[in-house]
């Protein structure tokens, strides 16, 4: 068989996923236990192996090897701005849709004990903005100094005010380091502009962060390591909601991946107000705009989630006790691989991933709040109205894997009880079921007709489960 | 790059947007660098703008009569964030009923705007004020 082998280095598994270009569909799906630490190639051979096992057959050639890679601590990043619901903000938003772990965000001119965080923090990158074309050049320029004179050597991309750029590049260059000057991420108050920032960053990804992570030892066998794995999936979002060639789009569209660690938002939409009568503030959103949350991953941060939500609320949803709840998710907060047994514990799982979802799409999604002024009643709009969204795509292994994982996707639609989150209101619901979304991101680059055509066949339809359920106004 | 940056907006709970578009276009047309933040604007949107754009003067725009109330410390902000020399202006119909003109420039004076307009002024006087207060040189 003639198959293109696509790879993610995650953290915890290297995952691997074989299409065949000339049947145009997708073969099959392995894993194993990810070996960054000593070397990477250990796991991926093991993932192999095992995809040979499935498959039954000895020998498998592969025309093409493509990798992304979330491993080692993801790309860890810091935005540094000047005001923070401006350029930090638009930092930070570029940022993520690159696919960082975002580690931290400074405001204004950095000062002494910023610098001694920054640096204990260990970024991969830095990302510094400020000022919009023409305007303030006093804090980005004092910010490079004072960047450029750190010991710490770590690629910078400089997203700022245009006047200023050839004296930010001297001023790197002359303390000698790797400085990446690209356009400003705001260059008016009211235009973002983070598509170059996103290009520039994934640049920096393959030449240098591939290497310092050690993920490079896999060279010989893969072609490229071509991007962060989050990058990925928002490249096969923007693909499916845009569509290539012959193969038409889905139109505007929300992806949530829900993850032990994080669960990460997706939407590729306007997000332009549905209503004649409302009024948009606030800095302008990005048409792909990725979310990640930190506190919501099932198992690392399980015990937060259930703080958020409250125990009553678990036990309501998963007809387990209180006492039960708190002791199981101490437990699985501890042996993050645990995996739920009896159907109590399913219940409570599945729980845990729908609030994880509704909280997160709470967040991603923008609100609308009523202002009575002497004129009458004004609704103001911050963020995304992700109402009239068409498709929901629910992806990751704790969503996909679920007994049933539709009640687990229902969590980001709209709540009648709770309106001023602008979720999707009537959307299709769609399961990711081979769970393929990074490799579609990975083929998008060789061939993305074929990628959106074995997505499309990967993806099913699932009945939209109205809970009604009051209960489940999660708070923020 | 001489050009002048105006940031502008209609300040407080005031969605009055007609007279905003036409101070806009006048002004752009006299060659200056307009930042427009629109309606239902804060005095930070007003200082967060002024700040990341470098701005030269900040107009400020109220319609509704409660324009006394929602302007008290915009100057204080200011200067906390280290946009002392930015130009505040105000302009509009500042105040609820018929009140001595005098008496109203005097007290958005004492509130530290170095400009205040009427109902009745006319972006062309606030083309004047500009160039009077920027000294610079008109595009056109």
């Amino acid at each position: 068989m003639d198959l293109t082998l696509l790879i993610d280095f995650g953290s915890t598994y290297t995952k691997v996923t074989a299409i065949s270009e000339q049947k145009g569909c997708f073969v099959a799906t392995a894993k194993a236990p990810s070996t960054v630490n000593s070397d990477v190639m250990i796991g991926l051979s093991n993932a192999i192996n095992n995809l040979k096992d499935i498959l039954g057959e000895e020998n498998l050639s592969f025309r093409r090897r493509v990798a992304c890679s979330s491993a080692a601590g993801g790309l860890r990043m810091i935005a540094i701005g000047l005001v923070p619901t401006l350029t930090v903000e638009a930092a930070r938003k570029a940022a993520l849709n690159a696919g960082a772990k975002l580690i931290g965000s400074y405001a204004f001119k950095l000062t002494e004990e910023d610098l001694k965080e920054l640096c204990m923090q260990k970024p991969d990158i830095i990302l510094l903005a400020g000022g919009t074309d023409g305007g303030d050049e006093e804090v980005i320029l004092h910010n490079a100094k004072v960047l450029a004179s750190l010991e710490l050597n770590v690629p910078i991309v400089v997203a700022g005010n245009r006047a200023c750029k050839e004296r930010i590049r001297q001023i790197f260059i002359t303390a000698g380091k790797d400085v990446r000057i690209t356009e400003n991420v705001l260059p008016e108050i009211n235009r973002l502009n983070i598509q170059p920032a996103r290009e520039c960053i994934r640049e920096v990804f393959i030449e240098r962060i591939v290497h310092a992570k050690g993920i490079d030892k896999a060279k010989e066998f893969v072609e490229g390591i071509l991007m962060p794995t989050p990058e990925a999936v928002l490249r096969a979002t923007e693909l499916l909601a845009e569509g290539a060639g012959e193969e038409t789009g889905m139109g505007e569209i929300l992806v949530v991946d829900v993850g032990g660690a994080t669960t990460d938002v997706y939407t590729v939409c306007s997000g332009n107000p549905t209503r004649g009568d409302v009024i948009l503030k606030g800095l302008p959103e990005p048409y792909s705009k990725r979310t990640v949350e930190g506190d919501l991953g099932v198992r690392f941060n399980c015990l937060h989630i259930m703080e958020t939500v409250g125990v009553s609320l678990l036990s309501e949803m998963s007809g387990m006790k209180v006492d039960v709840i708190e002791s199981t998710l101490s437990l699985w907060a501890r042996k993050t691989y645990m995996v739920p047994k009896s159907e109590l514990e399913i219940n409570l799982d599945q729980a845990l991933a729908r609030c994880a979802v509704d909280i997160a799409v709470k967040r991603h999604s923008g609100t609308l709040e009523k202002y009575y002024t002497p004129m009458g009643e004004v609704f103001v709009q911050y963020g995304k109205d992700l109402t009239s969204i068409k498709a929901v795509v629910g992806t990751g292994g704790p969503l996909v894997n679920a007994q049933n994982p539709t009640y687990i996707l229902s969590g980001a639609l709209f709540d009648e009880h709770d309106p001023s989150y602008l979720k999707p209101k009537n959307p299709k619901l769609y399961i990711d079921k081979n769970y393929i979304f990074y490799a579609i991101g990975l083929l998008a680059e060789i061939n993305p007709e074929l990628a959106i055509h074995i997505l499309k066949q990967d993806l099913k339809q699932v009945s939209c489960e109205k809970m009604v359920d009051r209960s489940l106004m999660c708070r923020r | 790059m001489n050009q002048k940056t105006i940031v502008m907006g209609v300040i407080g709970a005031d969605i009055h947007v007609v007279g905003n578009k036409i101070i806009e276009y006048a002004l752009r047309e006299a060659g200056f660098n307009v930042v427009n933040l629109g309606i239902f604007c804060s005095q930070e949107d007003f200082v967060n703008a002024a700040k990341e754009t470098n701005a030269d003067v900040i107009l400020v725009s109220s319609l509704y009569g409660h324009g006394e109330l929602d302007c008290k410390g915009l100057k204080e902000k200011c200067l906390e964030a280290g946009l002392n020399k930015v130009k505040l202006y105000v302009g509009g119909n500042l105040v609820v009923g018929k009140q001595n003109w005098e008496d109203v420039k005097a007290k958005f004076e004492a509130m530290g705007f170095d400009r205040v307009g009427s109902e009745t002024t006319m972006p062309d006087d606030i083309i004047k004020w500009l160039q009077e207060d920027l000294s610079c040189i008109i595009a056109k």
